[in-house]
């Protein structure tokens, strides 16, 4: 554990000497999980909500944090990731957050894992029924950048017009000659609404569509909840001409030889030497454990 | 300790553990909601003054609260030990307005009032619209409702006993004003099942 995230867990140790189960006061759960039953019943719908102060600062997920204490239970497994990887400052100090405030059990494997919050990325393993992966988001308007009034974004919301979103990524086209939008990347939600994935890769975007699992969408500094229900329909928008494309990646996993993920340049010595690796390091290091080696292995 | 007799009857009653109580309630509520048409069987020792029903007690004590006012059908609104529990353990305001109702108590399925008079919500904001808690005598038997939309892979089947009259025409007619419209906890003796806003039905083949 880092510096900061020890001194994180002492600060945090007592600030919450006399704290409720997941730390959350019983009142503001139930306004949560009011907003968390609206999101489900109108899919990908930005819920307001009346956050409340975490022991942690904003750029840590607090959306996320507020939404994982509002549904976790002591029968609960949880995994925490930071982009893809569960030994982050940020993810170890979310995780023993609640170790600490619920004493329930967590784990780094996908499978194992009954809640799972996330930062950025939707892990490699497929997810599976009963699951719930919690994002968190720092800004879940998906029209912010193009409109900047919450009245005029609102309004965009209740009467679908949407026509702004495609000017933009066809400005992209224009100017790219394809979409470079690559993080974020707009999805429309059973028909309806379009939603901002949070900073997710687009390379995860096809994995929210018809997930078995249910996906909660926390932003805390912006106060909003919003769900994906399980088995629905999530598009990222795209042209006839210019379709949805997903990341591709010219090389496998240099540790454990896979080709059909998500990869994260790391440097590896001094001198500079670099490979790309699995950004999933739960799904890296199980394949590994399988006996799949990449080239740096070999 | 032990609990001194309650001569008042409402008193006791609400969640041996409020804490646990509402997170297993909750997370059965949610599962409901997120996948409609499945059963999550509820198992509360929580007492409730008739007619409301234990279940509909304890969907009432995880939910509802001073923020959210909550309208009850006659039956309900005319037992003095309801509004006096719901009082004591929920704090929640009750209104005789149907659509101002957060959260709607219907005892009486048969009696229901029409779906439309509740709540809404407004397309600028959809979520405000009425909660509506309906006790059912079974989830299992009953009336049988084919159901699909987001949450069900492919089809669901829910069963109600009894049903509210005219259910499908009221729940088709809900649907069509998506975004807005009431979502549906249905409370049976030992379970619960959702229908979000989001769900089709049509009647049940075989
Ligand atoms: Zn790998």
């Amino acid at each position: 554990m880092s510096t900061d995230a020890r001194a994180f867990c002492r600060d945090e140790a007592q600030a919450i000497a006399t704290y409720n189960f997941a730390y959350l006061d019983e009142q503001s759960k139930r306004m949560i999980r009011r907003a968390i039953l609206k999101g489900i019943a109108v899919p990908g719908y930005q819920v307001p909500f009346a956050s409340r102060e975490m022991p942690m600062p904003y750029g840590w997920g607090t959306g996320g944090v507020q939404v994982t204490a509002s549904i976790i239970g002591p029968d609960d497994t949880l995994k925490v990731i930071d982009q893809g990887a569960d030994d982050t400052t940020n993810a170890i100090s979310i995780r023993k957050f609640f170790a600490r405030t619920t004493g329930v059990a967590t784990t780094t494997a996908t499978t194992d894992a009954s809640i799972i919050q996330t930062r950025h990325r939707i892990p490699e393993t497929p997810l599976t029924e009963g699951q719930v992966l919690v994002y968190q988001v720092p800004i879940p308007e998906p029209l912010r950048f193009l409109e900047p009034r919450e009245t005029e974004t609102r309004t965009m919301h209740a009467l679908a017009e949407y026509g702004v979103m495609h000017v933009k990524l066809y400005e992209d086209i224009a100017r790219h000659g394809h979409i470079a939008t690559t993080y974020a990347y707009p999805v429309k939600v059973e028909g309806r609404y379009v939603m901002d994935p949070s900073p997710t890769p687009k390379f995860d975007n096809p994995k929210m569509d018809q997930c078995p699992a249910l996906q909660l969408f926390g932003a805390g500094r912006e106060m909003r909840i919003y769900a994906i229900p399980p088995w629905t329909q999530v598009v990222s928008l795209d042209f006839e001409d210019h379709p949805f494309e997903v990341q591709a990646f010219d090389r496998p996993c240099a540790l454990c030889g896979a080709d059909d993920v998500f990869l994260d340049e790391v440097i590896m010595d001094d001198q500079g030497t670099r490979m790309f690796v699995c950004s999933d390091t739960d799904h890296c290091n199980s394949r590994q454990t399988a006996g799949h080696a990449g080239e740096q292995d070999t | 300790m032990q609990a001194e007799p309650d001569a008042n009857g409402y008193l006791e009653g609400g969640f041996a553990d409020p804490v646990m109580g509402g997170q297993t309630i909750f997370r059965a509520i949610m599962q409901a909601m997120a996948e409609p048409g499945t059963i999550r069987p509820i198992s509360q020792a929580l007492r409730a003054p008739a007619p409301m029903t234990r279940t509909m007690a304890a969907i009432a004590a995880t939910l509802c609260d001073a923020d959210t006012p909550v309208w009850l059908d006659d039956a309900l609104a005319a037992a003095p030990q309801v509004i006096k529990w719901l009082g004591f353990h929920t704090g929640a305001p009750m209104t005789p307005h149907t659509d101002q109702a957060a959260f709607a108590l219907v005892s009486d399925s048969t009696a229901m009032p029409q779906l439309a008079a509740f709540a809404q919500g407004s397309d600028s904001y959809p979520d405000r619209s009425s909660t509506v808690i309906l006790a059912v005598e079974s989830l299992a038997s009953g009336d049988a409702f084919d159901l699909s939309g987001p949450g069900i892979r492919t089809s669901a089947r829910l069963r109600l006993t009894p049903a509210p009259a005219d259910f499908i025409a009221q729940w088709t007619a809900n649907g069509a004003q998506f975004p807005c419209g009431v979502d549906l906890i249905l409370a049976a003796p030992d379970a619960v099942a959702c229908l979000p806003r989001t769900t089709r039905i049509r009647q049940g083949e075989g």
